[in-house]
């Protein structure tokens, strides 16, 4: 097997097309995972049955079925009743979608963290329940949870090469079609390799920072 | 409910029959088997303080949490100043109450922690200013205004810009009894404010209550294990075991003469 750097040369611009695209999977992926996370977990604490139990089977289900399987259901199967996206707006959404139930967790176990002294001093201050949940709770249980939600962040880095499965060339997807056009794989999926790791140790430096900024 | 302040000036007078500022009827709270309030009855005249005393598990704490509906009675009611506290009329039949209405009536009452309870996310300012800003919708320079006030009275003036974890629990338990204060209520419920605090830091906040008890007419409700304090500041104590007042009276007469066997024991045993 030889190395060939005019391979690796002949690859850059397909590869930084595709490094583009696992930005944009990864960091849409990731506000739509926060945010509908954040959605869920509220939701999953109403206190009316009607709201919390559909939530619940909804991520129950989403956690327990394969992502594959929904990147091809968003994709394949959504267009038969009429709805169409791109592979990129599909992608996105099915890794937000199925990290947001994992996030879920994340901020529950955020939320029961919070001492139940911090709900009483509300309780005993008056304070309307929006604001309780606003300026009190929210702000105190994100802040313990932001190391979880950063590991998820780049376990959805990990997990982005499967929406080039729908067509959406990341950098697996790029690497792949490269090799199949040239006959050599060695060198593009070398380089895609050592792109994810580029991409996840700084991430996960990130994290860390934030993590100690976060905790007084 | 218009007129909160009327009653609370003619409640000032404990002689005006029906005007307690808290009225316990009945009560009974359990937790599961466990009677902890077993048929209580007891009131509290406006500006009066008010300390209850007992063995743990008598029931002392489950009054406080009570009257801020951070717990719900059985059976019995409650009423803080002349508002039904856990229920509400409905059509002219007595309904427990909603949040909406607990969350009115509880706006006379302010409570202090025994581990303070301070949102450790905010400055000490804001920790003081949020209720009154978002309850009592002051603004922020009115609340900031009342907010140094406060820090003043209990000492704390250049520690305005530091937050909870910056503070020793002496400290802390100062911010909260401002922050309980800033909301101006009628009553102040003060529960085991000093058992989580080191030995050296106790008196600090004690004092701090001391002034606050001599100088307003806050009503204070307190449950302490502090026996010399609870001389200074009530002027009645009410002697718990198991889920009854087995005693009540001045303080002198409860420390220096109590009538029941049971309170004799206890006071020899803490004091």
């Amino acid at each position: 097997m030889q190395w060939d750097w005019s391979a690796v040369a002949d690859f850059m611009p397909r590869f930084w097309d595709g490094v583009l695209l696992t930005l944009q999977a990864l960091v849409l992926g990731s506000l739509i995972a926060f945010a509908l996370g954040l959605v869920w977990a509220l939701a999953q604490r109403s206190s009316l049955k009607i709201v919390s139990w559909p939530v619940t089977v909804v991520t129950e289900f989403i956690r327990n079925t394969p992502l594959l399987v929904q990147l091809f259901f968003l994709y394949f199967v959504l267009p038969e009743w009429n709805v169409t996206f791109s592979a990129l707006v599909t992608g996105v959404i099915g890794l937000g979608l199925h990290y947001s139930t994992y996030t879920a967790e994340v901020y529950r176990a955020g939320i029961d963290g919070v001492p139940v002294g911090q709900w009483e001093a509300c309780t005993a201050l008056s304070l309307p329940r929006t604001r309780t949940w606003q300026s009190v709770i929210l702000p105190q249980a994100i802040r313990r949870v932001v190391p979880a939600l950063g590991n998820y962040v780049i376990a959805m880095l990990k997990d982005s090469p499967m929406i080039a499965t729908i067509g959406a060339l990341e950098m697996l997807g790029q690497a792949r079609q490269f090799s199949a056009e040239t006959f050599q794989p060695t060198e593009p999926i070398t380089v895609i390799g050592i792109a994810f790791i580029l991409i996840a140790y700084p991430a996960s430096l990130l994290m860390r920072a934030l993590e100690r900024r976060l905790v007084h | 409910m218009s007129t909160d302040s009327s009653t609370s000036k003619e409640t000032k007078n404990p002689t005006v029959d029906g005007s307690e500022l808290i009225e316990f009827k009945d009560v009974t709270k359990r937790f599961g088997s466990n009677v902890v309030l077993d048929n209580l009855c007891f009131d509290v005249s406006s500006g009066k303080h008010v300390t209850l005393i007992g063995p743990s598990g008598s029931g002392k704490t489950t009054i406080l949490r009570l009257l801020m509906t951070l717990v719900k009675p059985e059976e019995g009611t409650i009423k803080v100043a002349g508002e039904y506290l856990t229920h509400e009329t409905k059509n002219g039949k007595l309904v427990p109450a909603g949040e909406k209405h607990s969350r009115e009536v509880r706006k006379n009452i302010g409570m202090v922690f025994q581990q303070f309870n301070l949102f450790p996310n905010m400055k000490v300012l804001r920790n003081i200013t949020e209720a009154p800003v978002h309850v009592l919708g002051l603004s922020g320079d009115e609340a900031e205004q009342r907010a140094r006030e406060l820090l003043e009275l209990v000492g704390l003036t250049e520690h305005i810009d530091k937050y909870p974890s910056q503070l020793s629990g002496g400290q802390q338990q100062r911010v909260a009894i401002a922050r309980a204060l800033a909301m101006r209520p009628q009553v102040l419920l003060l529960d085991e404010v000093t058992s989580a605090l080191d030995p050296e830091l106790v008196a600090g906040v004690l004092d701090v209550l001391r002034d606050i008890a001599h100088t307003t007419d806050i009503t204070m409700l307190c449950v302490t294990h502090e026996m010399n304090f609870a001389r200074d500041i009530s002027d009645d104590v009410l002697m718990f075991d198991a889920g009854r007042v087995i005693e009540s009276g001045p303080p002198e007469k409860i420390f220096s003469d109590p009538e029941h066997e049971r309170t004799r024991e206890f006071l020899s045993a803490v004091l």
